[in-house]
């Protein structure tokens, strides 16, 4: 039974790194998917950012309920972390709580306690905060949880995430309770935890009235089942949104950080631009030998951080709320947006893996899953950006799309097109004559 | 001394003496053509006149920044632009810019060095906040606004774009005028509904415009003026004023108008 368990382990960890490894290539695959963009330059200002937005969490707090509720979840599990180390190192050794043992050897055994007291108390906050989470999504139904690109799978996958954290901590609970009552028992191989309180408070009394041999089942049932599921969600959240509790990491680090008015230089464009206007280049760049598209019809011409964006995306709709076009009932939504781009990223990837069309599948991201009136209705007034609390930018890939319609299309609309030639002739966007600028001076 | 108050020397008369300017103002398309933003752009002369500021404008010389074709996709005119703009600035060593528009406030600020063209630029707000920080400009007592109830609307190429939310208050704070924030400002500032070009095409369809939603909330302060940094915001937040039959009592000032005022001239 003893070895059975440490194979059984061995197989189980092997298979959970095989799929996840071969799940993160592919999601790195797809992100590079899109152009080049230098993301590493002064590495301080990007590490500043880590530590406040993704370890610090600072622009959760401008909604200060949802923030404390997300803190309760994320605490839980960057603490929790340390005990399912406990879990796969006993996994791997066929040992019954390794480092307590260990503790307990160097005489530190109070502080074995107080952590496992620590873990079960974190527990119960997850519990909480999730509870309150699915009331929001589903009884008080919080709006910005709805709208067009909120369909039945972003909702379950949602729900999903909550249901599952609230089982794993539930295991945790049963198992060190059950454990307890085989250390009562004074059964072998259960050391001593010291009494652990919600454990004891909620399922002591419970399995004290069963055998020993049932509960050391339950105690065995409750330590495979959290390991299985942790495993199993660890899987899970790489193919949903809940991905940003690792891409929010990578994700703030590479923002941008320049003010969030710049846009992109094009220097493609400048060099067509300098030898219309006969200005020497002083950087003379080889030709490329395939000129680029301009701007941006499918997920190739967008750059890897826009499609790093979109994996990172949680699909929380601060965004969306805060967008003024989606306000008054214009088709744009930001988080539709990230979302687009990731469904296209994975049904490009998936493609080329399988030998399939890939891009030449006759489908593109402006088209087939973004409109133009999507793209027509942003302001670019950057409070989508502003609202993401893993700095994620909507209005970079608008703008970028925004570039296609107008330079390789010429879709704009009339109205615009007139601007531009207004710009063009008479150096306004307003059809004035030049030699009129400066009349104001003398009105 | 009866000095002209509406005195503008434009750089080639600067050039022609061989002289230099402290500032360039950059007057914007807006500035100079839009009926109502002129009397901004003159308002700012004033202000720089008073205060002995030697500024001096492009004239015809100056051109639209581009910001509104790259904001709409059109890469090529907007570099068209900025090139020609950057030859002109540079042939005259200009150092420093202020303009009355965020938008070419961030285009010449943000986009123009990747094209050559290096500045140092303020917006006329943050310009204004300085000259009363350095004591140039000391509003008086009792100047017009004084206790007036004026609600701020944040220019989204100003707060965001750029992180300037502090000085266009800080400036009206300085009148000792009843700042009142909108239920959205600062950070959450709502888009006048004006901006990525959208102030040369019909809005997309949808259940409001974006202006009336901000003039709702400006209206919902109770402020009688309705103080803006932008001429965009300007021309939406009056459309939306208008819209709402409130022209006869709310009025739309820009922060150059209300200092002007405040300081009688």
């Amino acid at each position: 039974m003893f070895v059975l368990q440490i194979i059984l382990f061995f197989i189980v960890i092997g298979t959970t790194g095989y799929f996840l490894i071969r799940r993160i290539r592919r999601i790195r695959s797809n992100i590079r998917l899109g152009r080049k963009i230098d993301r590493k330059d002064h590495p301080s200002k990007r590490w500043k950012n880590v530590l406040l937005v993704a370890f610090g969490q600072k622009k959760m707090f401008k909604k200060p309920i949802p923030a404390l509720l997300h803190i309760m979840i994320y605490i839980g599990f960057l603490v929790i972390n340390i005990e399912v180390l406990e879990f796969i190192l006993d996994g791997l050794t066929g040992s019954h709580r390794i480092i307590g043992q260990w503790l307990q050897g160097i005489g530190a055994f109070e502080f074995y306690h107080i952590l496992m007291n620590t873990f079960e108390f974190l527990a119960i906050l997850v519990i909480l905060s999730c509870l309150f989470f699915l009331i929001r999504r589903n009884v008080l139904k919080v709006q910005r949880f709805t709208g067009e690109e909120m369909t039945s799978w972003p909702k379950l996958d949602g729900n999903l995430i909550l249901i599952f954290e609230i089982i794993l901590m539930i295991a945790i609970l049963k198992m060190n309770g059950a454990d307890q009552v085989l250390q009562s028992r004074n059964v072998e191989g259960y050391p001593e935890t010291g009494s652990l309180f919600f454990s004891k408070t909620l399922f002591f009394g419970f399995y004290s009235k069963y055998q020993t041999d049932f509960v050391v089942v339950v105690e065995r049932v409750a330590w495979w089942f959290h390991i299985l599921g942790i495993f199993g969600f660890a899987i899970y959240i790489t193919y949903s949104k809940h991905l940003h509790i690792v891409l929010a990491f990578f994700n703030t680090y590479f923002a941008k950080l320049e003010p969030a008015g710049k846009m992109d230089n094009m220097p493609e464009v400048t060099n067509e631009v300098k030898m219309m206007l006969g200005i020497a280049n002083e950087t003379p760049q080889e030709q490329p030998t395939e000129i680029p598209r301009l701007g941006a019809k499918d997920i190739n011409d967008l750059h890897w951080k826009n499609i790093m964006d979109a994996y990172t995306c949680t699909e929380c709709g601060r965004c969306t709320s805060e967008c003024p076009a989606n306000l008054t009932g214009k088709k744009l939504s930001p988080r539709k947006i990230m979302m687009d781009v990731r469904d296209r990223a994975e049904e490009i990837g998936e493609s080329l893996r399988r030998g399939g069309k890939g891009f030449e599948d006759g489908k593109s991201l402006l088209g087939d899953f973004i409109s133009k009136e999507e793209i027509l209705a942003c302001t670019s007034c950057n409070a989508c950006v502003e609202a993401c609390p893993v700095l994620i930018d909507p209005l970079s890939i608008i703008l970028q799309i925004r570039r296609y319609m107008a330079m390789e299309e010429s879709s704009s609309p009339q109205s615009w097109n007139s601007m531009f030639s207004n710009i063009e002739t008479n150096f306004a966007p307003w059809k004035f004559a030049p030699s009129d600028r400066f009349n104001w001076s003398k009105e | 001394m009866n000095k002209d108050l509406n005195k503008v020397r434009t750089m080639a008369d600067f050039a022609e003496k061989g002289e230099s300017p402290e500032v360039l103002f950059w007057v914007g398309c807006a500035g100079s053509f839009d009926d109502r933003y002129k009397r901004v752009t003159k308002a700012f002369v004033k202000i720089l006149n008073h205060l002995n500021i030697q500024f001096a404008v492009l004239g015809t010389e100056e051109s639209c920044t581009g910001d509104p074709a790259r904001r709409a996709g059109n890469e090529f005119l907007f570099q068209m632009q900025a090139m020609n703009n950057i030859q002109i600035l540079n042939s005259y060593h200009i150092k420093k810019i202020v303009t009355a528009c965020p938008h070419c406030f961030n285009i010449i600020k943000n986009e123009y060095p990747e094209l050559g063209g290096n500045y140092e630029v303020l917006h006329h707000s943050v310009f204004i906040q300085q000259l009363i920080d350095d004591g140039k400009l000391k509003p008086s007592d009792n100047n017009a606004f004084k206790g007036v109830k004026i609600t701020y609307h944040d220019s989204c190429y100003l707060g965001r774009a750029n992180n300037i939310y502090q000085a266009p208050r800080r400036l009206l704070e300085s009148l000792d005028a009843d700042l009142v924030e909108m239920k959205r400002c600062r950070t959450k500032g709502l888009c006048c509904g004006a901006g990525g070009a959208q102030m040369f095409k019909e809005p997309e369809k949808g259940k409001k415009d974006i202006n009336i939603e901000r003039t709702e909330e400006a209206l919902e302060t109770g402020a009688k003026t309705i103080a803006s940094a932008c001429p965009f915001c300007m021309t939406m937040l009056t459309d939306g004023v208008k819209n709402k039959e409130k022209e006869e009592e709310i009025k739309v000032l820009d922060l150059a108008e209300i200092i002007a005022k405040a300081e009688n001239l």
